[in-house]
């Protein structure tokens, strides 16, 4: 199982890859794999503010439903439309194509509280 | 794994969407030994089954099973399961969650009766073979016929040395068995039921319980503690197929009353629009009132649909009635459709 050294994680199995104010989240491969077989994400309308901590979508699975939590809070700027369709994106390539959406940070400092891939790496091992 | 009523037990080997589908299309095997074996002896054994199962056991053949429900006084359900007649004996197999509800209940009921009853759950095991290829595959590795076993009907063999009996049933919508075999030789039959491997091409792979959900789902068989609980009675939940109300039993009295009056709610299939899935405990609307809730939903692997079973006010029972479903903020659509969602084409 990989974990990319180039973003941070959270402990509900978020991962947060940030280019300037601008955060891409989605969900670990090992998240993945435990919801098994990904078969809708519901993912929030571009522009909505969301707050830090809050769920900002949902991830269907043939075994549950879990929520896609944001440790950031901000303006979503982008969601990943490929998702609607091929929601098995995320079990297939979920540090990639998989992202889920793109928030505009009003705060970047929640993520300095996030493990790093060594720790999340430990944290799932 | 999973925790399952005190069970360690497997969700899924390598993909419940791919399991589901290698049993629709080839053969899955499955460990059930979680349920509960009891075995009844004694001369007043038809007697207490008969007051105890809300289906007429009375008349049963040997080699014969038939699913029942066992209700409360009140019609609420405690379990469902299945009775088998043997020639000396009768077996009760009962869910895993239940196994001890259901071992007080029939020991309640048998005071004073000359009626035996030995829990052999732990010391035998119990496998289900399940898809098209199912039977062919057991005829060879057992090297028996059983083109003579009808549905619902079982019979006992021997291996080697060790007894079994197997049962043409299962809780998948295909063709199928279920073996009931000593636990201490599944360690030795399991590689020759799995085709001596797991290679990728082989006939028979395991499936966990993720499929058995999904399976049984699409089948409409309904799950204990989903389609059928202690809340309700078996009318309501769709089931009256197996009450005889014109036998006595516990739970008759107020299931008669609920028939002559009328029954306020019943579960129903229900098919929505789009992929998500909902999941127990969801509310059914319909004018913008709650008018139920899901009981079990999945995104069917055979179908494409996106299906649940709910519970719902009997004005909204009927097939094409249109109800939504509230998922957080959003209320998807969806329509009344027939149980089971798939039926095997014979």
């Amino acid at each position: 199982m990989s974990v990319p050294n180039d973003r941070k994680y959270s402990d509900s199995h978020e991962w947060y890859m940030v280019d300037g104010n601008v955060v891409t989240i989605g969900i670990t491969e090992f998240a993945a794999e435990e919801l098994t077989d990904i078969t809708y994400v519901e993912l929030p309308a571009v522009g909505k503010e969301c707050a830090a901590g809050a769920a900002v979508g949902e991830i269907e699975s043939v075994k549950a439903t879990s929520d896609l939590i944001s440790a950031i809070g901000g303006k979503v700027v982008a969601v990943n439309e490929e998702l609607a369709d091929h929601p098995e994106l995320v079990n297939d390539d979920a540090h990639n194509r998989g992202w889920m959406i793109k928030i505009e940070a009003s705060d970047l400092s929640p993520l300095d509280d996030l493990m790093d891939a060594a720790a999340y790496g430990e944290h799932v091992g | 794994m999973v925790d399952f009523a005190g069970w360690s037990m497997p969700v899924m080997y390598r993909g419940i969407i791919e399991e589901h589908n290698h049993t629709r299309t080839k053969c899955s095997l499955f460990d059930v030994s979680h349920m509960g074996r009891l075995y009844l002896t004694g001369k007043d054994t038809e007697a207490l089954l008969q007051l105890v199962c809300t289906r007429n056991v009375g008349d049963m053949s040997v080699g014969l099973s038939r699913y029942t429900h066992i209700c409360r006084e009140d019609g609420g359900i405690l379990d469902d399961v299945i009775v088998s007649r043997f020639e000396d004996q009768y077996l009760v197999v009962c869910n895993a969650s239940n196994r001890q509800k259901i071992t007080d209940w029939l020991s309640k009921h048998a005071a004073g009766k000359d009626v035996k009853m030995t829990d052999r759950t732990m010391e035998t095991a119990m496998i289900a073979l399940q898809g098209p290829e199912a039977i062919p595959q057991v005829e060879k590795l057992l090297n028996i016929d059983l083109s003579g076993l009808k549905r619902y009907h079982f019979q006992t063999g021997s291996y080697f040395t060790f007894k079994y009996a197997i049962f043409r049933s299962g809780y998948t919508g295909e063709d199928g068995v279920e073996l009931i075999l000593p636990a201490g030789i599944v360690k030795l039959a399991m590689p020759a039921l799995m085709g001596m491997g797991n290679s990728d091409d082989a006939v028979i792979k395991p499936a966990g319980l993720g499929a058995r959900d999904s399976l049984r789902l699409e089948a409409g068989m309904p799950l204990y503690g989903h389609e059928l609980t202690e809340d309700w009675d078996s009318l309501t939940a769709r089931q009256g197929w197996c009450v005889h109300l014109d036998k006595d039993f516990i739970g008759a009295d107020a299931m008669r009353e609920k028939k002559e009056k009328g029954l306020t709610r019943k579960i129903v299939g229900l098919k929505l629009e789009g992929r998500r899935t909902a999941r127990q405990g969801f509310e059914v609307r319909a004018n913008g009132e709650t008018v139920g809730q899901v009981t079990s939903g999945v995104l069917s692997p055979t179908l494409g649909d996106s299906i649940a079973m709910a519970l719902v006010g009997i004005d909204h029972t009927k097939e094409g009635t249109q109800l939504s479903i509230q998922f957080g903020e959003k209320e998807v659509p969806a329509t009344v459709v027939k149980i089971p969602f798939y039926k095997l084409s014979s």
